[in-house]
């Protein structure tokens, strides 16, 4: 018969966030553009006007694993509604700054 | 621009895997059993259709069939809204309700509909749909028919799930968490005991979709949601007559309060016509058959389970996480995936090809499925033969490596 499934016990303890500062736009394009570096297309480099699917050798899964990411950084909710409108590095950190300011 | 151009990558990707002479679009030119088609004029071995208990043959289904399409015709020719509901449906969905020991079921026309309309039509403006990153394309789908706020969490991941409830905990609106009981690709169950759990902390609703473990998993085979204990706590659970019953069809069933309302709101069921009598009648059979002789059929299953996945991992082969009646066996890349698989066809065994964007985490895949029906024999020439095929292609060491742990 099949091998027993065995049910891990799960520490929720480590999602609670830490500090909860606000950080500065530099530092959130910063940690965006640290998760695309891996998707450079030559030597260009990602910078605020990157169009994330198009300047990038990226597919739309990757990009919504990164968004996951990102969520879990900052603490916010980035609803996949939102990521279809976003195009540019730019405004994937005025996203996430407006996600942490709380609108 | 052609109407057609944004999807000619597709088209190119399909026709370099032809330019190598693989074409995995494959056409079963005869069926002859459970286990065996003629593909290409060859006779072929079948390890990868999904049909789980190997019931496409089943006399009594058969006939069932048969005797149905004799007394009510070959279709209905109209919505179960309208014209569709035959006295059938309404006993298969007692039956199926029974089964599973909850209030409500609906029969819908395929699997994948049943995950489109009911998930779409439970959540709206205001609520929260938090789906599993590596779900299926019908609940991907059933996301872009929702005007509800869509979140996604790491696969298995009851942590990650945890974080987005709590982000979400003073947010009016429903949260609507989905999760599958077997995935599809890689043939992992999830941890639905702590998924149960974490929804139910925060006030959620859970949808488990069973496509793939229905029969399989369960003491009287009704899934994961039995086999972790948590049938009385999922709320809806889905599922589908295509694998494991050996037929057409999907379903949902649920204790909720007020269920009967998805009969008129669920577009996915109210727009298309209803399953024909003679699968209602072959389901009927098959469910009849889950329900006699499920622990026989289950066992077989496993057992085969076994041989493939130990069969494959002794061979030095990277799998799935577990054992699974989906087998899934991670290939280098694309390339090699198409030509291990033609391989594979030439010495008559057909798998299913896996590539992204169909896989997670960008595997390739050669997806095996399972089959109660398949002998042991079978297996262990499926074994014999891709161990030699992986070490022609590099995807295995040229000397035999001791078996993985
Ligand atoms: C996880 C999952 N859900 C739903 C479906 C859809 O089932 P059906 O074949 O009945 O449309 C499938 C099958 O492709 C599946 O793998």
């Amino acid at each position: 018969m099949r091998s027993a499934h065995k049910f891990k016990v799960y520490d929720f303890t480590e999602t609670v966030p830490g500090d909860s500062d606000t950080p500065a736009r530099e530092q959130v394009v910063a940690e965006i553009v640290q998760r695309l570096e891996p998707f450079r297309v030559d030597s260009r480099p990602v910078v605020g006007a990157t169009v994330i699917t198009k300047d990038l050798n990226i597919d739309s899964l990757a990009v919504m694993d990164m968004v996951m990411e990102l969520e879990d950084r900052f603490d916010i909710s980035i609803p996949l509604n939102d990521v279809a409108e976003i195009h540019t590095v730019d405004e994937l950190a005025d996203a996430v700054l407006r996600k942490i300011g709380g609108h | 621009m052609g109407i057609l151009d944004r999807h000619l990558h597709l088209l190119e990707t399909h026709r370099a895997m032809q330019a190598t002479g693989a074409d995995p679009l494959v056409v079963m030119e005869r069926v002859l059993s459970p286990t065996e088609a003629v593909i290409n004029g060859r006779r072929t071995l079948l390890v990868g259709t999904n049909n789980y208990f190997g019931l496409t043959f089943d006399k009594a289904c058969i006939e069932a069939a048969i005797e149905a399409t004799r007394a009510e015709g070959t279709g209905t020719t109209g919505s179960r809204t309208a014209n569709g509901t035959y006295a059938q449906h309404a006993a298969l969905e007692a039956e199926m309700a029974e089964f599973y020991g909850k209030k409500h079921c609906m029969v819908m026309t395929t699997g994948y509909q049943a995950n489109l309309g009911i998930i779409s039509t439970l959540v709206g403006e205001g609520d929260y749909l938090v789906i599993d990153a590596d779900s299926h394309a019908s609940i991907y789908d059933a996301c872009k028919q929702t005007q509800a706020t869509i979140i996604r969490f790491r696969h298995n991941d009851p942590a990650s799930l945890e974080a987005r409830l709590r982000r979400l905990k003073d947010e009016p609106g429903n949260k609507l968490v989905v999760v599958e009981g077997i995935y599809s690709m890689l043939g992992d169950t999830a941890p639905l005991k702590a998924f149960v759990e974490v929804t139910k902390r925060y006030g959620g609703y859970i949808l488990v979709d069973e496509a793939h473990s229905l029969g399989a998993l369960g003491e009287r085979g009704r899934g994961l949601v039995e086999e972790a204990g948590v049938l009385d706590e999922v709320d809806f659970v889905v599922g589908t007559f295509s694998k494991t019953l050996g037929a057409i069809g999907g379903f949902c069933v649920s204790d909720v309060e007020g269920f009967e309302a998805l009969r008129v709101a669920t577009r996915a069921y109210m727009f298309t016509a209803s399953l024909p009598p003679s699968i209602v009648a072959s389901v009927r059979a098959a469910l009849k058959i889950v329900r006699k002789d499920g622990a026989v059929l289950r066992k077989r299953l496993w057992d085969n389970v076994a041989t493939l996945y130990d069969g494959l991992a002794k061979a030095g082969f990277r799998l799935g996480p577990e054992h699974g009646p989906v087998v899934a066996v991670v290939m280098p890349d694309q390339m090699t995936t198409v030509g291990v698989w033609q391989a594979l066809m030439e010495a008559g065994i057909y798998v299913n090809v896996a590539v992204p964007p169909a896989t997670p985490g960008g595997l390739c895949l050669l997806r095996c499925s399972l089959s109660a029906a398949h002998s042991r024999g079978q297996l262990q020439h499926m074994v014999e033969v891709l161990a030699e095929v992986g070490h022609r292609f590099g995807v295995l060491p040229q000397e035999r490596s001791a078996a993985v742990a």
